[in-house]
Order: C-alpha cells, then sequence, then structure tokens
C-alpha cells in the first residue's frame, strides 16, 4: 500500500495531558471469506498456511461463523396455493390479488422488490408451462400467465402503487364504537392507522402510540392524519378504453367517464379518511385525559387565585382592623393626654393665682417698697402695678421660682431687694426697660 | 497417465462461461491478458450448440439455426448444470430445445446423430461439448493443447453445481484450476492494469449479462477483495431489451402489414424477429440508430425499419430503471451509502448500453467513478472482463500443484475477521467532537493489516497529541437553505424554471464519528512545519501496535492495544 497523505494538522498537545492507563481493544470484528484471487491474496495465503495442512474438519471449523452474503432459499415466502385461484383466468387480472398469486399475502404492500423478485422466480419454477410439458402435463399456462402479470404489475413501481392503491385485502376496517371501548384501542385501531399510513407521501408515518403516549406525540399524530398527503389514486378502477383507432369519440367518452370516477374516487377516499380521524379522536381516552388534565390544571389555576385573591381581601381587612385599632387607641391617648394637659393648666393656673397672691403678698407686707410710715395711696398703686407688671413680664415657673424666694420672708428690706434683684434680672434680660417700675427704681 | 497435468506441462487459459455467451483469454508473455477471437472471429461466442444431421455447430453459427432448427439447438443451459429440474428455470428455452427431466438431472432431447433418432443429451454432456469447443478453439490460436482454465462462476453457483462444471471440464480434456467469481474477475482485469494504484476502496460490479443480471459489492483492501453483498436478478437482462425492441418492431410490421401476422406469434417468425432485435440492440449502443432489416418476417413479408436510439431509449426506460434500482438495493443491503462506493464497474454485455451507465451514474454521487465504455475511456470492455480477470488468475497459479492450490483457497486461509469500524486519528483538535476523524484503515478491512499516513502538524509545530480511534461512517445530511422570497415560484415564472429550482438537493456528505478511543501518545518539541509519520499494526487477533515519528527527525514514539478478551 502506498503511504497517504493527512493534510489536516494534529492536535496540540495540552499542558495538563496525561497518557491514559486504562487500554481499549477494538470492537469485535466480523468473520469473512477473502476472495483467493489475485496476487495479493498469494501472499496472503502464504503467510497464513506456513506450508501448514488443512484438513476437511478445519474447513468446517472456519466456515462456523463466517458472515453470508448470499442469500438463502426464497423459503420464507411460501403459502399454501388456493386451487381456485390456480384455475384463475389470467384475462380476468383486473380481479386477482397479485400478493396471493406470488405467495405475498403476508407482506402485500410491505414486500420489497426482492421478495418480489425471489417470490415471483419460486413460482416461476414451480409452474413453467414448459415444465409441465416436459414432465408430459398439458400446456396449460393460465396460472402461469397469472403469475406474469402480478410480476409485471408488482415490479412496475407506478403500476404497484395503482394497484396498491386498490388493494382491499391490504385495508383495515375501522373498529366499531362498541369493539373499541372492550378496550382495545390502541390494539385495533394501530393496525387502521399502520395500514391507512401506506397511502402516505410522508414516512415514515407516525405511530398510534398507546395510554402513555405524551400530549405532544398524540397532538403530533393527530396533526399528521388532519393533514395528511396521500398518494392513493384510483385508475387502476379505470373501465377499460377501446383501444381501436376507429372508435374515437367513444374512446374519449370513456377516458372523461374514467377521468371524472377517479376524482369522485378521491374525493370520496379524503372524506373517508378524515371522518375515520373524527372517530378515533372521539374514542381516544388520552384526549378526554389531557382534556381532564387541561381543566385541572386550570381549576387549579382558579382555585390558586380565588385563594390569593382571598388571602389578600383578608390580610387587607386585617390590615385596616389593625390600622383603626391603632388610631382609636391613639385617639384615647391623645384624650388622655388632652385632658391630663387641661389638669396641670388648672394646677398651673392655680399655682401661679396662688403665686401671685404670694408676690402681691409680699409687696404689702414690704410696705409697697416704702421705708418709713405708712405708703401713700399713690406708692402703693405704683408699688402694685409695678408688682404686676413683674408678674406679666414673668412666666410662671419664674413665678413660682420668684414666689419660693419670697415665701416666708419677713422683712420689708428683705423683700424689697429680692424685688430689685428680679427687676434687675428682667432688665438685663431685656424684657423691661431701666427705670420702668418706678417704685423699685 | 495421471488425469492431472503436473504443472509443468500445464497450457491453462481463463473461461467465462455464461447461459449466453462464453469467451477465453490467456496471459501473454509480458502478462497481459487478451481475449481469443475463436476460427468465426468472435470473442462473445454464444454458448449455443446445434445439430445438422449429426453435424454439430457452435457459437454464431449454431445461434443462426435458432430459426431453423430450434428444436436440435441447445442453448442457455449452464444455469442447469448440477441442478435437479425442479429447481431450474426453463423460460429462456422456450425458443430451443426445452430442458426435461433426467433421472436426478436436467437434460435436452436432441437429433444429435446422422440417424436422425432423438437422443437424450444430459447437460453435462452438452457442457462438456461447449467446452471441448472452447479448448480446440484455444488451443488453435495458441498453437499448444490448452488443458487447464480457470472458470468463472456467478457468486450463488453451488458447491454442486461447481462440481458439475468441474466434472463436465474434465470430461473436455480441461483440469479446473480454479472457480473464481465473476464479478471478482472483473475487478482483478481492472487492478491487474500496470497503471492500476492500490486503494482501499469499495466497489459495485454490475455484471448485466443476457438473461440474468448479478450485482456485488466488494470492499477491495490492499488487494484484497471481500465480498459484502451480492444480488442476482433472473427477471432483467439483456433478454427483456430484446423483448421490448421485439414488441416495438412486430407492432410496426403489423402497421405495415396488416396481414403479416404478428411475428411473435410464430415461432420461426419470432426467431428471427428476436435475433435481428438483439442486433439492432447492439448497434444502437454505438450508433445513434439503427436499422432492422429482415426478409420474410411473417408470411414472407420483407420488412425494414429504422429506429433512433433516442427511441430506444423511451421505450426501454423501465427496464433501464430497474437495474438502477437494482444496483442501489445492494448497494443498501451491504449497509452502504451510495457515497460509500467509489467505483461501479459495469460488466456483461449489456453493460455496453449507454444509457445504462449514464442513470447509474446520476443515481449516484459524483465522487462514484462508472466503469463503462460510454462513461470512461479507460474502461475494458465489459464483454471481456470476467474471461480476462480468469486469464490472469490462470496466469498466477498456473505453477502451483493442484494441492497446493486447494489448500491455498481452503476456509483456513481465507476465513478472515474483517474490521468493523475504521481506524484513525483525531486532527485539528484533541476533543472527539471537534476534532477530525481522518482513517487510516477503513472498516471492512482483512487482519493483519498495516497502514502508514503522513498528518501535517501546527505551523509552529511544538508538541502533538496522536490520538487514534475507532470511527463509524456517518452521512451528513444538510437542507438546503428556504429560498430567498424574492424568488419564490411567481406565476410569471414560465413552467421550465419554477421546475427546475423547484426542489434544491440536499447535501449528503460522508463523514466520521468518533466511537472508541483507543490510544494517545505525546511527541514532543517537533520542529517547525515537521510533518509525522504514523504507522499503526493490526494483528490477527485484533491487537495492535502503532509506531509515530517526526518525518527526518529524532522524536518518535510507540503504544499499542492488546486482543480483546485479553486484557
Ligand atoms: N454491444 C452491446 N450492446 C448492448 N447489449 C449487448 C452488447 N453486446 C452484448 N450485449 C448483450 O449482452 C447480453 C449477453 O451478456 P453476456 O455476454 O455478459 O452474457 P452471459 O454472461 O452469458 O449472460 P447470462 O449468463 O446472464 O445469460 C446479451 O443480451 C447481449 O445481447
Amino acid at each position: 500500500m502506498t503511504t497517504f497523505q493527512i493534510g489536516l494538522p494534529l492536535p496540540v498537545l495540552s499542558a495538563d495531558w496525561s497518557a491514559p492507563t486504562e487500554s481499549k481493544t477494538l470492537t469485535a470484528a466480523t468473520d469473512r471469506n477473502i476472495e483467493p484471487v489475485g496476487p495479493h491474496f498469494l501472499a496472503h495465503a502464504r503467510r497464513k498456511r506456513h506450508k501448514r495442512t488443512f484438513s476437511e474438519d478445519d474447513r468446517i471449523q472456519a466456515q462456523t461463523n463466517v458472515k453470508k452474503v448470499e442469500d438463502e432459499d426464497a423459503g420464507e415466502i411460501s403459502e399454501p396455493e388456493d386451487p381456485l385461484m390456480l384455475s384463475r383466468d389470467a384475462k380476468d387480472w383486473k380481479g386477482q390479488d397479485h400478493y396471493a398469486v406470488l405467495g405475498l399475502s403476508k407482506y402485500r404492500f410491505k414486500a420489497t422488490e426482492d421478495q418480489i423478485k425471489r417470490a415471483h422466480r419460486k413460482k416461476v419454477l414451480k409452474h413453467h408451462p414448459d415444465k409441465k410439458a416436459a414432465a408430459g402435463g398439458t400446456e396449460d399456462d393460465s396460472f402461469f400467465k397469472c403469475i406474469q402479470k402480478a410480476t409485471e404489475i408488482l415490479s412496475d413501481p407506478v403500476k404497484r402503487r395503482q394497484f396498491d392503491s386498490c388493494d382491499e385485502n391490504a385495508d383495515v376496517e375501522p373498529p366499531s364504537k362498541k369493539e373499541t371501548q372492550k378496550g382495545n384501542f390502541y390494539k385495533l385501531w394501530g393496525k387502521v392507522f399502520e395500514a391507512e399510513g401506506r397511502f402516505s407521501r410522508n414516512q415514515p408515518v407516525p405511530k398510534l402510540g398507546n395510554d402513555k403516549s405524551t400530549k405532544p406525540d398524540v397532538e403530533h399524530f393527530y396533526n399528521f392524519w388532519y393533514n395528511f398527503d396521500s398518494w392513493r389514486s384510483f385508475e387502476y378502477q379505470d373501465e377499460d378504453v377501446p383501444d381501436d383507432n376507429e372508435n374515437r369519440d367513444q374512446k374519449r367518452h370513456v377516458e372523461r367517464k374514467n377521468q371524472n370516477a377517479r376524482r369522485k374516487k378521491k374525493t370520496e377516499d379524503t372524506a373517508r379518511l378524515r371522518k375515520l380521524v373524527d372517530d378515533a379522536l372521539a374514542l381516544d381516552e388520552r384526549i378526554k385525559k389531557f382534556r381532564q388534565a387541561e381543566h385541572a390544571q386550570k381549576n387549579k389555576k382558579r382555585l390558586e387565585k380565588e385563594a390569593a385573591a382571598k388571602r389578600e381581601a383578608e390580610e387587607a381587612a386585617k390590615a385596616k382592623e389593625e390600622e383603626a385599632k391603632l388610631k382609636a387607641e391613639q385617639e384615647v391617648a391623645e384624650k388622655a393626654a388632652k385632658a391630663d394637659g387641661k389638669k396641670a393648666k388648672e394646677a398651673a393656673k392655680n399655682a401661679a393665682k396662688k403665686n401671685k397672691r404670694v408676690v402681691r403678698g409680699a409687696t404689702k407686707e414690704a410696705n409697697y417698697f416704702h421705708s418709713g410710715g405708712a405708703a401713700t395711696a399713690a406708692q402703693i398703686d405704683s408699688a402694685l402695678n409695678d408688682t404686676d407688671l413683674i408678674i406679666t413680664k414673668i412666666d410662671n415657673e419664674e413665678l413660682a421660682a420668684l414666689t419660693a424666694k419670697l415665701n416666708g420672708k419677713k422683712d420689708p428690706t428683705e423683700i424689697k431687694q429680692i424685688f430689685l434683684d428680679e427687676v434687675k434680672g428682667l432688665v438685663s434680660a431685656g424684657k423691661l426697660k431701666e427705670g420702668e417700675a418706678k417704685s423699685l427704681a | 497417465m495421471s488425469e492431472e497435468e503436473s504443472p509443468a506441462q500445464r497450457v491453462a487459459i481463463g473461461i467465462s462461461f455464461g447461459n449466453s455467451y462464453s469467451s477465453i483469454a490467456y496471459t501473454s508473455g509480458e502478462g497481459k491478458a487478451e481475449v481469443i477471437a475463436n476460427e468465426e472471429g468472435d470473442r462473445q461466442i454464444p454458448s449455443i450448440l446445434s445439430y445438422v444431421s449429426g453435424e454439430e455447430f457452435q457459437g454464431t453459427q449454431a445461434k443462426a439455426q435458432l430459426v431453423r432448427n430450434a428444436k436440435n439447438t441447445v442453448a442457455y443451459f449452464r444455469d442447469f448444470l448440477g441442478q435437479d429440474f425442479k429447481s431450474i428455470d426453463p423460460t429462456p428455452c422456450h425458443h430451443s430445445a426445452h430442458p426435461i427431466q433426467h433421472e436426478s438431472t436436467v437434460a435436452f432431447k436432441i437429433k444429435d446423430k446422422e440417424d436422425d433418432t432423438e437422443n437424450t443429451v444430459t447437460v453435462s454432456e452438452i457442457t462438456t461439448r461447449h467446452l471441448r469447443k472452447l479448448k480446440n478453439s484455444a488451443s488453435d490460436y495458441l498453437g499448444k493443447n490448452v488443458n487447464a482454465a480457470v472458470i468463472t462462476v456467478p457468486t450463488n453457483f453451488s458447491d454442486a453445481q461447481k462440481d458439475a462444471l468441474s466434472k463436465a471440464a474434465k470430461d473436455a480434456g480441461i483440469e479446473v484450476l480454479q472457480f473464481i467469481n465473476e464479478p471478482v474477475a472483473a475487478v482483478l482485469a481492472y487492478d491487474a492494469r500496470p497503471e492500476a494504484k492500490l486503494a482501499d476502496k469499495n466497489i459495485v460490479v454490475a455484471d448485466l449479462g443476457g438473461t440474468r443480471s448479478d450485482v456485488a459489492v466488494i470492499a477491495s483492501r490492499g488487494g484484497m477483495y471481500s465480498i459484502l453483498a451480492t444480488a442476482h436478478d433472473y427477471d432483467v437482462g439483456g433478454a427483456q431489451l430484446d423483448e421490448v425492441l421485439m414488441d416495438y418492431f412486430a407492432k410496426e410490421f403489423l402497421k405495415k402489414w396488416k396481414n403479416g401476422g404478428d411475428p411473435r406469434v410464430d415461432d420461426r417468425a419470432s426467431a428471427k424477429l428476436k435475433l435481428e432485435s438483439e442486433a439492432v440492440k447492439k448497434a444502437l449502443s454505438i450508433g445513434s440508430s439503427a436499422n432492422f432489416s429482415v426478409e420474410s418476417l411473417s408470411k414472407g413479408f420483407d420488412f425494414t425499419c429504422s429506429i433512433n436510439r433516442m427511441r430506444y431509449e423511451t421505450i426501454s426506460s423501465k427496464v433501464f430503471a430497474t437495474f438502477v434500482r437494482l444496483v442501489l438495493n445492494v448497494v443498501e443491503k451491504a449497509q452502504l451509502d451510495p457515497l460509500d462506493i467509489s467505483e461501479i464497474i459495469l460488466a456483461g454485455g449489456t453493460a455496453h448500453t449507454p444509457r445504462i451507465a449514464s442513470s447509474l451514474a446520476s443515481a449516484f454521487p459524483e465522487s462514484t467513478t462508472v466503469l463503462a465504455p460510454s462513461t470512461s475511456a479507460t474502461a475494458i470492455n465489459p464483454s471481456e472482463l470476467a474471461a480476462r480477470g480468469a486469464a490472469i488468475q490462470a496466469s498466477l497459479i498456473q505453477e502451483f500443484e493442484t494441492e497446493d492450490i486447494d489448500q491455498s483457497t481452503h476456509p483456513m486461509v481465507t476465513v478472515t475477521p474483517h474490521l468493523a469500524r475504521a481506524i484513525g486519528v483525531l486532527c485539528i483538535s484533541s476533543d472527539e467532537s471537534t476534532g477530525v476523524f481522518r482513517h487510516l484503515v477503513e472498516a471492512e478491512t482483512p487482519v493483519p493489516v498495516r497502514r502508514t499516513a503522513i498528518i501535517a502538524t501546527p505551523r509552529e509545530g511544538g508538541d502533538v497529541l496522536v490520538k487514534i480511534c475507532e470511527g463509524t461512517r456517518v452521512i451528513k445530511v444538510t437542507k438546503p437553505e428556504p429560498k430567498a422570497n424574492g424568488k419564490a415560484a411567481d406565476d410569471s415564472d414560465d413552467d421550465e424554471d419554477s421546475d427546475e429550482s423547484d426542489e434544491e438537493e440536499e447535501l449528503r456528505e460522508k463523514t466520521y464519528k468518533v466511537e472508541n478511543v483507543l490510544a494517545e501518545a505525546a511527541l514532543k518539541g517537533l520542529s517547525k512545519g515537521a510533518k509525522v509519520e504514523l504507522q499503526i499494526n493490526v494483528a490477527a487477533d485484533l491487537s495492535c501496535t502503532f509506531f509515530a515519528r517526526e518525518v527526518g527527525g529524532k522524536v518518535a514514539v510507540r503504544g499499542g492495544w492488546k486482543a480483546p478478551g485479553k486484557a
């Protein structure tokens, strides 16, 4: 062998590569015969023989596992021949079951080209009229002609389709509603769809499946069948067209009639299939199951939604309630606070009144800030005015403080001094003008 | 004297013995195979014997007797050899002597002696007579007594059939050195040409004969051949094409001579019709038209008519399509794809038909070469392939003792494990999903085997990984991009145009998928631009060693793996 060239580069070794430890082996090989032909085989034989001699036993041993490349005899194709069929007239070939003639009833549209060929050969070997004649029989070749016709049709792809289109023996009648409801839906209808599927231009055809099929599969299945693209046609049932040239009008008439009949049958067939699919769909428990599941799903959603709404409403109500409660409490608190305030004010007011009385009393005690002798009315008036002036200028606390200072004091000088200090404080705080309280200047 | 000639005294030829035609070939001193013409100048000698008043005719002369002397003319008998009457198909013999049951074998009732009595002559005896004629023609041509031969047989010829043929040949003074399969002989005829290169490839041999068509898919690996699948079709062959022409000319005849009678009904007329139809068919393989001309075809009416190739191809299109389907079916049976087929060798007389070759060429991808006279200038005459292959094989083994030949063709030698998957190396990336698998050893290669490849390395050299894997071939199908809306089928487009662009073909490619990593090895420090030589040796027990090295460098690594079950 010449060395060959590989133009693509080997991969770069990655940095973390390490030699694999476990060693693999090759997939098991197939034993085949190499053809003992040509110079290279001779070299092989020389190497392999090593001057050894092989026996008959070796032969059997060596051949045990050899892969066969020649087909066995067409043994698989053996159906008993119906005597009625054997006496058929080939002229009536349209009425003949071509598959049965070749012994392929089991296979029908599924028969491969190879099976048809081998079945034909088997029948030829058995029924050839020349053989019958040579064996001293009659030269009756009517069934042989049937065989030839069957082969002619089945080995021509176009003619075979025309026949398959009208092969009633391959039809599977849809089961009745009653039969279906006995619980064999998948088995019974599966066969129907398998048979119908032979007309599909698109292969493979999806299978009916079983009760475990998924929703998408089932949907795909029915979609496929509702959009079925069929090659079925009905020319096989044509009326014979007269093939003499004399009667052209008659010929054209029959041809037109055939065309119309084909079209009509095709339309009917499409409708038939549609109904069939409708029926199956109606009986298909899975559809109900899926619908229920869907329903349940929807219901579940609705319930969930309702529950959520309820919960929300409840929560809202609760929140509202709480808020109201809080507000009420607040109100109470406020009211209470207010009430408290009033009392305090009252108390303060009373205290102030009392204090004012003490202060005024102190003024009197200090002899209206007049030293020596009884004070004149004007002096008294002025001292009381000034005392009131001071009282208006100070707040309750200062008043209380002043009252506290004056409390128990009897000495007029001392008292006057307290008043003078107070005035001083007020003047420095800017609340009184210098000399505004004349009696205490 | 011993029955077998000692190798020194052997004069061996190759014989192709068909139901319709036979050929004889020898190998010249320079090892070139040549087909021998008989006394009449025929290289395709009809496998027909005819007796006229005790005189024996063979070949073309005998074929001519089908018209006047059909009952004493024996034709299409090869497949009857070694068979019981029950399992033969007498169809091709309808217009010649009919086969009959004789004891456990098949025979013909013919007047083969001067005395005008009907004798029962077995198919074995007929074969002996036919082979003796062939032997004599070859002996005359070579000037030496031919006494041995390699004979080609269909791949489904049973041992009983071979034994019968062997005995019939022996009776004719021919020692059968070896039977070889017809399709393999055809491959050998091509491979024995000096310009042929050894390559691993899958070949289809479509042998389209007269009464049957046989197709084989052959794995050719390093000059060794293994048959992967076969098919045999007895309903399609040259005879069906003859029939198409017979029907055509019969109808034309009836158009012209209303009272001529249907030439297909009368035995003699139909024999004439058939002979001339076959001649017209052959002429149409070369010329673009041919003339049908028979004197007194039926009821004394002469008939001439011409037909052109186009018409012929139209009326034969169904038969042609059957040939193509037959070939495609066998490829499928071999679990291969048309993309796996490198060559289609067309063999057998019917393979001359140009339309069959071109139909096959268009049914297969462009990568498939169709070797037929009309598609390839270097094609070998398809009618000669089997005989040539047989002659080459005869020259290879005629020096061996008979015992030696027997032992060398023993199953202990021929039965060989064939690899289930290809073995190759990953390129570009070491990751099995992104790397590209390149095979060194194809699937269906018999072991032991050694293959060597020179492999490129990354531009910069450096360290590389040699990752050896098993791979399976996968067909990658790419659907065509839907056409841009602009060019959608418009009503204004004329039909022709839209028909063409209607369905664009999907793109099919052959690639490999890595199934199993067998071994890894590192080659470090390769120089820039280095090439790596990788050699893989798989032993008969499927153990393996490999050896990788830098071409012209010092870096090298070896490794291997064990035989299965010997962990
Ligand atoms: N040039 C040609 N063009 C077309 N057909 C041809 C040509 N030459 C021969 N044939 C046809 O080839 C057929 C014979 O093929 P071949 O020589 O391979 O015979 P064979 O091997 O004996 O066939 P079988 O055993 O199947 O009968 C005949 O039908 C013959 O008419």
